[in-house]
């Protein structure tokens, strides 16, 4: 029995896996051909051409300032509607809970569409706002907004209640409390808000792909390579981005164990 | 007495979403200086009142004056008071020195007189050189002094405490209990202390406001509420009491459980029914011939500085405190002297307490989830 959950667990990451080991594995593959059954030795030289190929750099900046600008504007817009949130009546804020989780469920594509039908709406109405960077960056912010919320809030509710109202009580404003109390007691929520909107970000193909026009980012970029000449390029960029992504979710995972961890003890210790 | 009067309510009314109203017309008076403690059970509107006068509560209606100055509407940053929390409410990103000089720091003072405060405040409840300590690694009675210290460098003219010293074990809570008195008589500053401890309301207050359903029962001095409490219900939340159905006959004289007494209590209608209270410290137990009353003693408990014996007397159940062993099922006589015995008016609360005949220990706890079974009353 315990043998035969052990490989039933095995067979479950090979599933998961294998595809990525093999991209990973070929990415070295030193070969001008896009072979992916005959493996002649390892090199860089895939790697090397990436950093050489301009429309790959292009589209790594792209990524990067749509990335960084979404996850501080969704962070920020994230963080005080968690507040706002925290704050209502146990009915409303249900509601609300409710409506910003849709997106998350949303399917992408769904959300692509409509995000592009909004934006090509908006810009037959105002002129110098075509699909572009811009466009792009308010459509992550979108999809980014409801993950920021949702690691904010839980520090909200953790908090002592009291903190805000002892903050008042020795003199602060509430906005000046916000500052100096509350801010500083949920910042854990809110830098793990932000890899996590990063990480989203980066991650996006489905949505970018309405929303951005001509302008390219890497995953875009990488769809575009499949569709011409297939290059190992491909394997050496896919790569280093399940690398960047597999590593933001680690972090992302070890704060949070390290939260729960640290509420189980202040827990017991209250008792 | 009138003209030092630090804080009124007048008339206030609070309640939740709309329901019922925990506080209706309320009215309470506190004079500068005095160590006030509201006593009754959870839910009787204690902390509401507490909270209304920090501010974090706006009443519905009525209206709340400080130093003769009308606060009701103030924000809580803007009034001269500062609130000790249950739970200390310590920030928890800061370290001792710098939770103790928040206050001043929002207000902008000097930079050597936050030094010099702080330090004076550490001193004061005992914390001399945990400035640099962060606040999570400290025990729960040095979170209450930092809690103290920190809302006394504030310099306020009045401190609200609720149920300050709930989360602390016995012996520390005592220790606090007689400290935090100190740094009232020191500082001068008027307290408002909120607990459902009798023992604690006792040993502390210069006045005590006993309250149930966002009523006061009682206001008075911690002798005066224990010895000539007003209804059953301060007699049986103070300490332990025997209360029975009496018949008052006339000025000094009153009827109960089969016989009559001489008591000290006038001023009641010829023959109306009343209520009467007997402490069980004041009980003297003598063989039963020699008895104003016989019993049955049923149970016995020792307690360390006596037995808590209970008595059968024609079906009521006797609390009587004694030094003396009594044997259970032997019959016992009961002496009551004039000053043992406290007459009371009639109230809601008849009937509800003051029979011992469902008695034991656990149920006691559960009553007074925190304050220990007896004994303490008598400090």
């Amino acid at each position: 029995m315990k043998a035969a959950s052990k490989v039933y667990m095995a067979l479950i990451f090979i599933f998961l896996y294998a595809p990525i080991l093999v991209l990973i594995i070929f990415s070295f593959n030193d070969t001008d051909t896009m072979s992916r059954s005959v493996f002649y030795g390892f090199s860089l030289r895939w790697y090397k051409r990436l950093f050489e190929d301009r429309m790959i750099l292009i589209a790594l900046i792209n990524t990067l300032v749509i990335a960084v600008v979404a996850a501080i504007v969704s962070t920020v817009l994230g963080t005080f509607a968690a507040i706002g949130i925290n704050g209502m009546g146990k009915k409303t804020r249900k509601l609300v809970m409710n409506i910003t989780n849709f997106p998350m469920v949303n399917p992408e594509i769904v959300t692509g569409v409509s995000l592009m039908l909004l934006f090509v709406f908006i810009s037959n109405k105002i002129k110098g706002l075509g699909l572009g960077l811009g466009t792009l960056i308010i459509a992550h912010i979108t999809f980014c907004l409801p993950y920021v919320i949702m690691s904010v809030l839980p520090k909200l509710r953790q908090m002592d209640s009291n903190l805000y109202e002892a903050a008042l009580d020795l003199g602060c404003t509430p906005r000046r409390a916000l500052w100096k109390v509350v801010l500083p007691e949920i910042m854990p929520g809110i830098v793990t808000g932000m890899i996590m909107a990063f990480t989203l970000s980066i991650d996006d193909f489905i949505i970018s792909y309405f929303a951005s026009g001509t302008t390219q980012t890497l995953s875009i970029y990488i769809y575009s390579m499949t569709r011409k000449r297939i290059s190992p390029e491909i394997n050496a960029l896919s790569t280093l981005m399940f690398l960047v992504i597999m590593i933001l979710l680690v972090i992302v995972n070890i704060r949070q164990s390290a939260d729960r961890r640290a509420l189980r003890r202040k827990g017991t210790e209250g008792e | 007495m009138e003209n030092n009067v630090l804080v009124s309510l007048e008339n206030v009314t609070v309640s939740f979403d709309g329901e019922t109203p925990v506080l209706k017309d309320f009215n309470l008076s506190i004079r500068d200086g005095e160590f006030v403690t509201l006593l009754g059970p959870s839910g009787c509107g204690k902390t509401t009142i507490l909270r209304s006068i920090g501010g974090f509560i706006t009443p519905d209606s009525g209206d709340i004056y400080f130093n003769g100055v009308k606060i009701t509407d103030l924000p809580p940053h803007k009034r001269n008071v500062n609130t000790i929390f249950q739970r200390y409410a310590l920030f928890p990103h800061l370290n001792v020195y710098e939770n103790v000089a928040f206050g001043m720091r929002i207000k902008n003072k000097s930079e050597k007189e936050i030094n010099e405060t702080v330090h004076k405040m550490l001193e004061l409840v005992d914390l001399k050189g945990y400035a640099k300590r962060g606040v999570g690694k400290l025990s729960g009675g040095q979170q209450q002094r930092v809690a103290i210290a920190r809302a006394l460098a504030n310099d306020p003219k009045m401190l609200l405490l609720d149920e300050p010293l709930s989360a602390l074990d016995m012996k520390l809570r005592k220790d606090m209990q007689s400290e935090l008195k100190k740094i009232q008589q020191t500082t001068g500053i008027t307290f408002l202390f909120v607990t459902h401890d009798q023992q604690e309301a006792l040993s502390m207050s210069d006045t005590v406001v006993v309250m149930d359903k966002g009523v006061i029962q009682q206001i008075g001095t911690p002798e005066d509420i224990y010895n000539e409490p007003k209804n059953a219900f301060v007699a049986d939340f103070i300490g332990e009491s025997n209360i029975l159905d009496g018949l008052m006959l006339e000025d000094y004289v009153v009827s109960f459980a089969g016989a009559t007494f001489k008591c000290l209590d006038k001023g009641f209608e010829k023959r109306e029914p009343v209520d009467v209270v007997i402490r069980p410290e004041d009980v003297k137990v003598t063989e039963a011939a020699k008895g104003m009353l016989r019993g049955v003693v049923t149970s016995l408990n020792f307690q360390g500085v006596h037995y808590e014996i209970i008595v059968d007397v024609k079906g009521f159940k006797w609390m009587i405190q004694s030094t003396d062993f009594e044997e259970v099922g032997k019959e016992i006589g009961i002496i009551l002297d004039p000053d043992d015995i406290h007459v009371m008016k009639k109230s809601e609360y008849s009937g509800m307490f003051g029979d011992y005949s469902t008695f034991s220990d656990e149920m006691e706890e559960d009553i007074n989830a925190a304050s220990s079974v007896d004994g303490e009353a008598e400090e």
